[in-house]
């Protein structure tokens, strides 16, 4: 070629958003560090509310995701992206926008979650404003990065250009979907779906986000920087393409594996557990397209640190996506669900796969952006060697925990009772969680060693800002040498890639949620099911603000164990009214879809006194104190505002009632206190712990009030 | 917007599985009919892509 140009590859933003993978790297591993040994020493909850682990564990979940991998995700696409593309970015200022947006949106959301502002949802926890300015700066780096494209000088679109695309394009869909919420203040909202389909949504949200934020976007980096550390073409290409278009498509049904034995119609159910167990075969094509890139140069896997991170990810993405499939099954669902298992299995996917690949890449980025070498290559071989045990310990003991607390769940005496209290299977864990926490020590004093090997590293070289590089461009139509086939002509075009993609991925949504919205036998109506009360409702506010969710479930399974301890299991048509669903995915605690019920009934002064002091009632429980409960007062303010907005999802208040619905609140507050002063405590109905055991007083009693059997 | 049931009832809810099964076999097969039909010589200059290393 003769007719090349020069231009600048944007090194700058790259550096940007490797700084910030590292900072927020380090931020959100301490607050899991902190969420850690809050389970073994509840002092550690400091009895305020903004760092009660019911808060913390939000911040710990979204930092990592959306912070650490987040910042990971762009540093890497932003590198590749003027690479392959041999482009510079579109533009500087949207660059620019997207990296201070994004970080902007990183620090609202530690504020707001630890205020208490959350819609309850996992791992979309953030409230409305939030989620609209989520959403422009997610189009900024659609824009910039299609921008890119278009302007490229290399006619073909390389596979990790596909995984891009395709993450740009379902997380933009995913976002859509399950942040449809109805605000009622400046602030908060109601999720717009309730119960059996707020949860069909949340968790093809939630699984999707593994899919196409933790996975496609770093499987893209994989097949960038892991030929690019070796020195040598990715095994198969072929293998590659199979990989991505079987990938995508399987990813998007399997959500429905997450709420296996609740009250989600069977026939979504097993089809999430099919789409799972099919997810192994692109899943391990991937990984082993990965490890057979290093066929021959083993050798170099002895001594270069980055590819021995890159290995142990890799291997790490192979073993936690044949565990998923695995856990996919009804059988090992019913031991592993709701248990330390899945804790353990997610952070094989978070610690091994995103956070060993993202090491990997930063060890090989800085240096050649900074053109020096590597400050110390045995400081980050001990990186390696800690991250490594690290994982280790951290897995091992939360896997067994996880066994131990299912088995024990499960235990029954020779005379058919129950053999352990929830309480005693809490005790036993104590050890475990200890061993986590050592676990989660060692791989953070890892990540702060290659924090402080990279700083040297930046400050002995000196950064290239704009890189220069030449490529002729592109010249008017693309005429191939043989006969083209279809795919050829998607591989060059990156929008009908992306129409594709999303086309792909909204087949698996649309066959899972049309039935369960528009047909009424998937949620059968149980007549004696009605709204909450608004001293109740207030109550259930407070419970999802403090984030209760995250150690309480709120779904009996239909399983002896569990009606035993529980009571009757739960059904689709009890939570029609729940705007969010509430059913949990792990319990630290007892389930409490039932607490409300004669079986399981406590007094009011119980609650009182546990909410206050939860080691008062329950000797050796890990419960954090509330008692800023017991001196805030309810906002009575905003009573008409929410159930206005509940009328408006087809909740059935009586018109005018908004108007009423403090009366009724005060009138059940006083009948609370009256009941507490019979046991000698002094209450003041206005407060925000009598709402609070309002609404666990009511749950799960409505169903009592149905005749036997009538629903099902 | 409220999301009122429209239909009372679905009768054959079974085919919903089968139906994406059968989607997802014949989506397979034409991929893996097409990746098999790709020319060599091509795969081998799109995986040369990430290293060329006039440009890092």
């Amino acid at each position: 070629m003769n007719n090349k140009e020069t231009f600048y590859y944007d090194n700058k933003i790259v550096k940007w958003f490797a700084y910030a993978t590292m900072l927020w790297a380090i931020v959100g591993m301490l607050v899991g560090l902190l969420a850690a040994f809050q389970l073994v020493f509840p002092a550690l909850n400091f009895d305020l509310a903004q760092t009660t682990f019911g808060r913390v564990r939000p911040v710990h979940t979204n930092a990592i995701i959306f912070a650490f991998v987040g910042n990971g995700i762009f540093m890497g696409v932003y590198y590749s992206l003027q690479r392959l593309c041999k482009a510079r970015m579109f533009s500087d200022t949207l660059s620019k926008i997207h990296f201070w947006g994004w970080q902007l949106i990183i620090v609202l959301a530690a504020v707001t979650l630890l205020s208490g502002y959350t819609t309850g949802k996992e791992y979309a926890e953030l409230e409305w404003p939030i989620d609209i300015l989520i959403t422009i700066i997610w189009v900024v780096f659609g824009w910039n990065m299609f921008g890119t494209i278009i302007k490229r000088r290399e006619r073909h679109l390389y596979v990790a250009i596909w995984f891009y695309i395709a993450t740009f394009v379902t997380v933009a869909v995913l976002h859509l979907v399950n942040s449809f919420e109805l605000p009622y203040s400046w602030i908060k909202s109601y999720s717009w779906y309730a119960g059996m389909q707020d949860a069909l949504v949340q968790w093809w949200y939630g699984h999707n986000a593994v899919a196409f934020f933790l996975t496609t976007p770093y499987l893209g980096l994989m097949y960038y920087f892991l030929p690019k550390a070796a020195d040598r073409p990715v095994y198969s290409y072929r293998l590659s393409i199979i990989h991505f278009w079987a990938l995508i498509f399987l990813y998007i049904w399997a959500g429905p594996h997450h709420l296996l034995y609740t009250s989600l119609p069977d026939w979504a159910q097993s089809l999430g557990t099919v789409f799972s167990f099919m997810l192994i075969a692109p899943s391990w094509g991937g990984m082993i397209n990965g490890l057979l890139t290093l066929r021959g140069v083993w050798d170099k896997v002895r001594e270069d640190v980055v590819l021995k991170f890159m290995v142990v990810a890799v291997t790490a993405y192979g073993m936690a996506t044949f565990e998923g499939p695995m856990l996919s099954f009804k059988n090992i669902n019913a031991i592993a669900h709701f248990t330390d298992w899945i804790v353990a299995h997610v952070h094989v996917g978070a610690l091994g796969w995103n956070g060993f690949l993202t090491f990997g890449i930063l060890y090989w980025l800085i240096p050649r952006i900074f053109k020096t070498e590597l400050y110390s290559k045995s400081m980050a071989n001990t990186h390696f060697w800690l991250g490594t045990l690290g994982i280790l310990l951290y897995a091992i003991p939360m896997y067994w925990a996880g066994w131990t607390q299912s088995l024990m769940w499960k235990e029954f005496t020779d005379d058919g009772y129950i053999k352990y209290q929830f309480l005693e299977t809490v005790v036993r864990l104590r050890p475990f969680y200890i061993l986590r926490g050592i676990g989660g020590l060692l791989f953070f004093i890892g990540a702060i060693l290659m924090v402080y090997n990279l700083i040297k590293t930046v400050k002995s070289g000196k950064a290239m800002n704009d890189e220069a590089a030449e490529a002729a461009p592109l010249e008017g139509e693309y005429v191939p040498v043989h006969k083209e086939h279809w795919h050829r002509w998607v591989e060059r075009k990156p929008v009908q890639l992306l129409v594709l993609s999303l086309v792909v991925i909204l087949i698996g949504g649309a066959v899972e949620f049309i039935p369960s919205f528009l047909i009424k036998s998937n949620v059968p109506t149980i007549s004696s099911v009605k709204p909450y009360t608004p001293l109740e409702l207030q109550g259930r506010d407070i419970y999802v603000r403090e984030g209760c969710y995250t150690c309480h479930s709120q779904m009996v399974r239909p399983f002896r164990s569990e009606t035993a301890r529980y009571g009757e299991y739960s059904k689709a048509g009890e939570f029609v009214y729940d705007h969010p669903f509430q059913w949990g995915s792990k319990r630290t605690g007892p389930d409490l879809a039932r607490e409300g019920t004669q079986k399981l009934r406590k007094s009011n002064s119980w609650h009182f006194n546990h909410l206050y002091l939860p080691s008062s009632t329950s000797e050796g429980s890990v419960m954090p104190s509330y008692p800023w409960l017991f001196e805030n007062d309810i906002d009575m303010d905003i009573t008409e505002a929410k159930i206005k907005a509940m009328q408006t999802l087809g909740v059935p208040y009586e018109k005018g009632y908004e108007k009423m619905a403090n009366d009724d609140l005060m009138k059940q507050a006083n009948e609370i206190v009256a009941d507490l002063s019979k046991d000698n405590i002094k209450a003041m109905p206005q407060k925000e712990i009598i709402a609070l055991i309002a609404y666990l007083q009511r749950l799960g009693t409505d169903i009592s009030a149905e005749p036997q059997n009538s629903n099902k | 917007m409220k999301f009122i049931h429209y239909l009372e009832n679905i009768s054959g809810v079974s085919i919903y599985p089968l139906t994406s099964l059968l989607i997802f076999f014949v989506f397979f097969i034409v991929l893996l009919w097409f990746v098999f039909r790709t020319n060599k010589d091509y795969l081998k200059k799109i995986e040369q892509l990430p290293l060329d290393n006039n440009n890092q």
